[in-house]
């Protein structure tokens, strides 16, 4: 992990697109007025002609990129996740789920790292709105290398794909030369024989850190990125939680429907153990910088540190 | 297509809807009539279409965005070729690609899923955005309803095709002043229709929705629009050739009973047995 290289996977999500923008002549990218934001302007600025501003609008913008997919396009929409997938959720899910179209939601500002703006722009329920359409395939990027290899991804999946972007600089943990991004893989980066902690997006690096405060108090953590929410992982799930003492899922998002729910699923139905979901409480978040956020609700290390041991 | 012929389809396919209703014992009779000329028109004259190859990337396209109306679809598609008129009586029945609402997965010819209403404006800009950004000529249609257009979204989209001058899409309103729960003007009046989008910098023109000539002209000048998409805002009769059914709000999401239905039929053929005699 280099904790000296900070991205925001908004930046990732923005300058994979404009690499991508050649090789893929039928890309196009559809904004809300956001363009800035979301970092679709590196694309813009690249391809002008394929980049569609829509206004404040996103119910729109989301049909436009249906029927876009409809003539062979492969339109990505941009915008802040609460509009991607909350004020259009019904869209995402009549025009673009049930005729399983070839449109790309990546939504940046996810969770409560979007901070000062407060609880209206922190959506926290992303992940289990989109998981429960059919056919809709969901990634949530840890960071720069992933956020990059998701959008690929993404564009070589046929049919309807969610990418979750933040909009806080979080470190690079895929830094390793051979990172291979597999879609619906878990990758263990961590081993240990005490405990198992499923996370992704920015909570991998901090999950990462709780792991090494844990091992000085003798506490030995396997972190799992599961970068994959669905399809999602089963094999990986069953296999670090089997002889796990206590399973601990950790993620930026509510710990209604989201990845905590998926593990439990999985659990529940093919190898039952106790699980602590650490994530938002079923609560609306708040204004204040990302980090001192993080802190509050008890994802940064310190805080997953204290659940665990709390939880053990 | 002459006037005489488009009738006697148009009537052929007013019988499909009564059938296909009929025998799903639900559904959405009366738009579908109030439309059954506009989109006879559309896929006998109007657009350039295949049956044979429903995927054409060239072809023109449709959206119904009034969904519920998709016996009327149905019905026309069947008698225009794309699959069997047969398959009209199994409409909302387990199995069936003819499901309650327009799905593009299931049934031939469906160029967009709709039935939530007010999307499929949306969907239409996008293909007429497409064409603009591949350089095609196809033409992009859309039906709305006149209560439809109460929903917000389709005044997201047409601000949208205004300000990208996108003269390649026609949005068609069905003005047939009907919605559930009562005239549109009652409910939430949508009036002035034209007006409106007028503001929205479409080209607007209004007609006799269950007249061929005038629909023809509207067509001829949507085509001739260079600079603005164009609304034709057609004024119909909603149960239109059901006469216990025309301009009856009971009638927008019912079906006929069989005497209902046996009545309705009699009708139609009467017409059809009228115009055909009168053809040869």
């Amino acid at each position: 992990m280099n904790k000296d290289l900070k991205i925001a996977t908004r930046e990732s999500y923005g300058n994979a697109l404009a690499t991508l923008g050649e090789e893929f002549p039928n890309l196009v990218v559809l904004d809300a007025d956001l363009a800035g934001a979301t970092k679709t302007n590196i694309f813009m600025k690249k391809y002008p002609e394929r980049h569609i501003d829509c206004g404040i609008a996103e119910c729109d913008m989301t049909g436009i990129a249906a029927g876009l997919a409809t003539c062979g396009k492969i339109p990505f929409i941009a915008s802040f996740a609460m509009f991607a997938t909350g004020r259009n959720y019904e869209q995402v899910r009549n025009s673009i789920g049930y005729p399983h179209l070839n449109v790309k939601i990546g939504a940046t500002h996810a969770g409560i790292t979007v901070g000062e703006d407060g609880a209206t722009h922190q959506c926290l329920e992303d992940i289990s709105l989109m998981r429960s359409i059919p056919g809709m395939t969901v990634v949530v990027p840890s960071d720069d290398v992933e956020a990059k290899a998701a959008v690929r991804a993404a564009i070589e999946t046929e049919g309807p794909f969610y990418i979750r972007f933040g909009r806080s600089a979080v470190p690079v943990v895929n830094d390793n030369e051979d990172y291979k991004f597999e879609l619906g893989k878990a990758v263990c980066l961590r081993e240990g024989n005490d405990i198992t902690i499923f996370a992704n997006g920015v909570c991998v690096a901090e999950c990462l850190d709780a792991a090494e405060m844990l091992a000085s108090d003798g506490i030995e953590a396997a972190v799992v990125n599961v970068h994959t929410v669905k399809p999602i992982d089963k094999e990986a799930i069953i296999k670090y939680s089997k002889d796990a003492k206590k399973v601990f899922t950790c993620e930026e998002h509510s710990i209604i429907g989201g990845l905590g729910s998926a593990v439990c699923e999985v659990l529940a139905e093919n190898c039952p153990k106790v699980v602590t979901r650490i994530g938002i409480n079923d609560e609306f978040g708040q204004s204040a910088s990302a980090g001192v956020l993080m802190a509050h609700y008890g994802l940064d290390a310190k805080g997953i540190y204290t659940k665990v041991k709390e939880n053990l | 297509m002459d006037n005489k012929q488009l009738e006697i389809v148009a009537t052929k396919v007013r019988k499909g809807i009564l059938s296909a209703v009929h025998s799903a014992k639900s559904g959405h009779p009366g738009g579908s009539l109030s439309a059954a000329d506009m989109v006879t028109f559309l896929y006998f004259e109007e657009m350039n279409i295949d049956p044979t190859n429903p995927k054409d990337p060239n072809r023109d396209r449709f959206v119904l965005s009034k969904g519920h109306t998709c016996p009327g679809l149905y019905s026309v598609l069947a008698n225009r070729g794309y699959f069997p008129v047969e398959d009209l009586v199994t409409l909302r029945k387990l199995g069936s690609h003819l499901q309650g609402h327009p799905c593009m997965t299931h049934t031939p010819g469906i160029d967009m899923s709709t039935g939530s209403l007010g999307q499929g404006l949306s969907a239409g800009v996008g293909m007429a955005l497409a064409a603009k950004l591949d350089n095609k000529d196809y033409r992009v249609n859309v039906l709305c309803g006149d209560g439809e257009i109460q929903e917000g979204q389709i005044w997201e989209a047409a601000m949208f095709a205004g300000h990208r001058k996108l003269n390649n899409l026609t949005v068609i309103i069905d003005n047939n002043d009907l919605q559930i729960d009562g005239r549109v003007g009652d409910v939430c009046s949508v009036y002035p229709i034209d007006e409106k989008f007028e503001a929205f910098n479409f080209n607007v023109i209004n007609i006799d929705g269950h007249n061929f000539d005038e629909i023809r002209s509207a067509f001829k000048a949507a085509r001739e629009c260079t600079d603005k998409p164009t609304a034709i805002v057609m004024k119909t009769l909603k149960g239109k050739g059901v006469s216990y059914m025309e301009d009856k709000a009971g009638w927008h999401g019912k079906a006929p009973n069989d005497e209902e239905f046996e009545l309705g039929l009699k009708e139609l053929d009467d017409k059809l047995s009228t115009l055909e005699g009168g053809a040869q």
